[in-house]
C-alpha cells in the first residue's frame, strides 16, 4: 500500500500528491501529444470534441459539483461563448484575443444571471436557469444583425501560426492546450481560499456565513468562473461545428452537460473529464451498435436520448458517485489487494440535521 | 472589561416572544453560560449574536462597538466565532479543509491571483496552514487531519467544529451545547479544553449547556432563561439553588 508522506506544507498545496501521480499524468500527456502520429484525422476530431466538452464540463463541475448549484443553462453559456467568439472573429479580432474575450463576456453574463439566482436553491434554481436557456436561444434567433437569425452564419477560420485553425493536428493541439489551461485554472481556484469557500457554501450555508463567507459574493464568483470556462469552450466548439445556428445550443445540450458531471461524478474535475469522454463517445458507440441490433430496434428514432436517460438512471441508482467513484474503488482495490474490504465505501449512517436555517 | 453586552435584546416571531428583552454583560476572559429548559430562547440568543436573526429590539455591543446591524458574514472578522447545536461541518471535505475554512475571515481573496496561483497566494496558504496546525496541536486532532468528516465519529466532529471556530482566532467563542452527544470521558476532556481556551488562549467563552456538571466545573457566571426572560443570574452554585430556576425545570 502506498502512503503519501508529507514533509512540508508545500507538498499539501502542490497540484500533484506525489511524484508517482505527477509522472502518470505526464505519461498520459505524452501519449496525447503523440496521438497525431498514429491516429487518423477522424479520431483526432473526436478527441478534440471530447477536450472541448471537457472544458465545459469542468466549468459546470465548478458550479454544480463544488458549489452545489444546479444549472440547466450551460448550453446557453457555451452558445454565448461561441457566438461572441465568432462575431469577434468576423470583426477581424485575432484568435488569441477573441477566445479570452469571449470567455470574459460569458463570465460577465454568468455573473449577471448568477446575481438574481442567488436566492434560489434546488429545483427553483433549475427552473430559473432553464428559463434563461430559452431566453438566450430566443436572443440568438431574433438578434438578426449580429447572430444571423435562425439561419445563422459560418464561423470564420483564422490562421494561427501560419495554418488555418481548423487544420489537424493544429486544432487538436489547441484544444488540448485549452483543456490543460482550464484544468490548471480550475484546480488553482479549488486549492485557494475561494475554492474552500465554494465547498463550504455547498455543504452548509449557515456555517459558511458564520465563518465569514459572504454568500452573494461567492455564488456570483462561482457562476462567473463557471460561465467563463464554458464560454472558453464555446470558442473551440464554434470551430468544431463550423456553422452557428441557434438550435445547436438548446436545452438538450444543457442536459447533456449536466449528464456529464453527474455520470462523471460530482465533486471532481477528473470526473468531469470522465463524463465528457463518456457522453462525447456515446453517440459514436451507439452508431456502431446500430449495425449489430435488429432492424426494428436500430431504426427507432429515440434510441440515443433513450439510452442517455437509461444510463443516467442506472448511475443514480447504482453508482451515485459516478465514474470517478468507480475509479476510486478500482484504484483502492489494486493498491490494497488482497486486503480490500467491500465495506470501505459503504455509506455511513448520517446524523440527523433537525435544525437548519436555510 | 466587558467583552459582550446585550441591552434589552428582543426577538418576536409574530406573537411568540422567543427572546423578550434580556440584558446581560459577559466579562472578558470568562466562561459565561446560558441555561434554561427547552424553548427558553438560548439558541435564539446565539443566533442573534451571530446575526442569523434580526432582533426586534435591543442592542448588541461587542468590545464597545455596536454590532446590531453588522452583516452575518462580517461577524467572524470582528472576532466572534461559533459552533452549532447540531454540527454544521462541511461533510464532504477533510478535517484540514474544514479548519482552513475557519481561516476564511483572514484570507483576503484576490480571485485573479488565485486563478494563477501566484507566489503570494502560496505564501498566505502556508501561513494559514501554520495557524491551523497550532489548533490541530491544541486539540490533538493529528490522527484525523486528512479524514473526511463523513467518516468521523460524532465526538470527533464536535471537536473539529470547536477547532474550526478557534481557527478564526476569535476573542469571543460561542459554544452551542458543546457536550451534547459526547460520552462522559469526552465531556471531561471538554472541561479542560474550555478552561485552556479561556486561560491559555485568553478567549471569552459564551456557551449554552444542559450538563450541569460541566456548567458547574467551568462557568464563571451563569444566566438562567425561561420563556425568553432572565430568571436568575450569578455563580453556578447560586443559580442552581435559585427557587425560580428549580421551578422552571421541575414545574410546580
Amino acid at each position: 500500500m502506498r502512503y503519501q508522506f508529507k514533509t512540508s506544507y508545500d507538498r499539501d498545496i502542490d497540484l500533484f500528491g506525489d511524484a508517482a501521480q505527477r509522472n502518470w499524468y505526464l505519461a498520459l500527456l505524452a501519449v496525447l501529444c503523440a496521438a497525431p502520429l498514429v491516429l487518423e484525422q477522424f479520431w483526432l476530431g473526436e478527441l478534440s470534441y471530447v477536450f472541448i466538452l471537457s472544458i465545459a464540463a469542468v466549468g459546470l463541475m465548478l458550479l454544480t459539483g463544488y458549489t452545489g448549484q444546479v444549472s440547466l443553462c450551460h448550453g446557453a453559456f457555451l452558445g454565448i461563448g461561441a457566438y461572441a467568439y465568432a462575431v469577434l472573429l468576423q470583426r477581424g479580432v485575432p484568435f488569441f484575443v477573441a477566445a479570452p474575450l469571449a470567455s470574459l463576456i460569458t463570465a460577465g453574463v454568468g455573473a449577471a444571471i448568477g446575481f438574481p439566482a442567488l436566492r434560489l436553491v434546488g429545483i427553483y434554481l433549475a427552473m430559473a436557469t432553464l428559463a434563461f436557456n430559452f431566453i438566450v436561444e430566443y436572443v440568438f434567433v431574433h438578434w438578426d444583425s449580429v447572430t444571423g437569425g435562425f439561419s445563422g452564419f459560418a464561423v470564420p477560420q483564422p490562421t494561427v501560426f501560419g495554418y488555418s485553425i481548423v487544420d489537424y493536428p493544429l486544432f487538436y493541439y489547441l484544444t488540448l492546450a485549452a483543456l490543460l489551461f482550464a484544468l490548471f485554472v480550475a484546480n488553482n481556484i479549488m486549492r485557494a481560499p475561494t475554492g474552500r469557500a465554494l465547498i463550504a457554501l455547498r455543504d452548509s450555508e449557515v456555517a459558511a456565513q458564520s465563518m465569514g463567507v459572504k454568500l452573494t459574493r461567492y455564488k456570483t464568483i462561482s457562476f462567473a468562473l463557471s460561465a467563463g470556462l464554458t464560454g472558453f469552450a464555446g470558442a473551440f466548439f464554434a470551430h468544431k461545428i463550423g456553422y452557428l445556428a441557434p438550435d445547436a445550443f438548446g436545452i438538450l445540450l444543457s442536459i447533456q452537460l449536466l449528464l456529464m458531471v453527474v455520470v462523471g461524478g460530482l465533486g471532481s474535475f477528473r470526473g468531469a473529464i470522465f463524463g465528457a469522454l463518456f457522453v462525447g463517445a456515446l453517440p459514436s458507440v451507439i452508431a456502431l451498435l446500430r449495425d449489430f441490433l435488429p432492424q426494428s430496434v436500430a431504426r427507432q428514432p429515440g434510441l440515443e436520448p433513450g439510452l442517455f436517460g437509461l444510463i443516467l438512471i442506472g448511475f443514480i441508482l447504482f453508482e451515485p458517485h459516478g465514474i470517478e467513484g468507480r475509479w476510486r474503488k478500482l484504484r483502492l482495490f489494486f493498491s490494497q489487494f488482497p486486503m480490500y474490504r467491500v465495506a470501505t465505501f459503504k455509506k455511513q449512517k448520517s446524523f440527523t440535521k433537525s435544525e437548519r436555517f436555510r | 472589561m466587558i467583552a459582550l453586552e446585550a441591552r434589552e435584546l428582543a426577538l418576536h416571531f409574530g406573537g411568540i416572544k422567543a427572546v423578550d428583552g434580556i440584558s446581560f454583560q459577559v466579562p472578558e476572559r470568562s466562561v459565561f453560560t446560558l441555561i434554561g429548559p427547552n424553548g427558553a430562547g438560548k439558541t435564539t440568543v446565539f443566533n442573534l449574536i451571530s446575526r442569523i436573526y434580526e432582533p426586534t429590539a435591543g442592542r448588541l455591543i461587542f468590545e464597545g462597538r455596536d454590532i446590531t446591524t453588522v452583516p452575518p458574514h462580517d461577524i467572524a472578522r470582528r472576532g466572534i466565532a461559533r459552533t452549532f447545536q447540531n454540527i454544521e461541518l462541511f461533510e464532504n471535505a477533510t478535517v484540514l479543509q474544514n479548519l482552513l475554512l475557519g481561516r476564511h475571515a483572514h484570507a483576503a481573496g484576490n480571485v485573479v491571483a488565485e486563478l494563477m496561483f501566484l507566489p503570494g497566494v502560496r505564501r498566505r496558504e502556508i501561513a494559514h496552514r501554520e495557524a491551523v496546525e497550532r489548533v490541530i496541536d491544541f486539540l490533538n486532532l493529528e490522527p484525523h487531519r486528512d479524514t473526511l468528516i463523513s467518516g468521523l465519529s460524532y465526538g470527533v466532529r464536535k471537536i473539529v467544529e470547536l477547532g474550526r471556530a478557534l481557527c478564526t482566532e476569535p476573542r469571543l467563542l460561542l459554544l452551542d451545547e458543546p457536550s451534547s452527544g459526547l460520552n462522559p470521558e469526552e465531556t471531561d476532556d471538554l472541561v479542560f479544553w474550555i478552561q485552556d481556551i479561556r486561560d491559555i488562549l485568553g478567549i471569552t467563552v459564551l456557551m449554552v449547556e444542559h450538563d450541569m456538571g460541566l456548567v458547574s466545573k467551568v462557568s464563571d457566571h451563569v444566566l438562567a432563561l425561561n420563556h425568553g426572560q432572565v430568571i436568575a443570574s450569578g455563580t453556578p452554585g447560586a443559580v442552581k439553588s435559585d427557587p425560580q430556576v428549580v421551578k422552571a425545570y421541575l414545574g410546580g
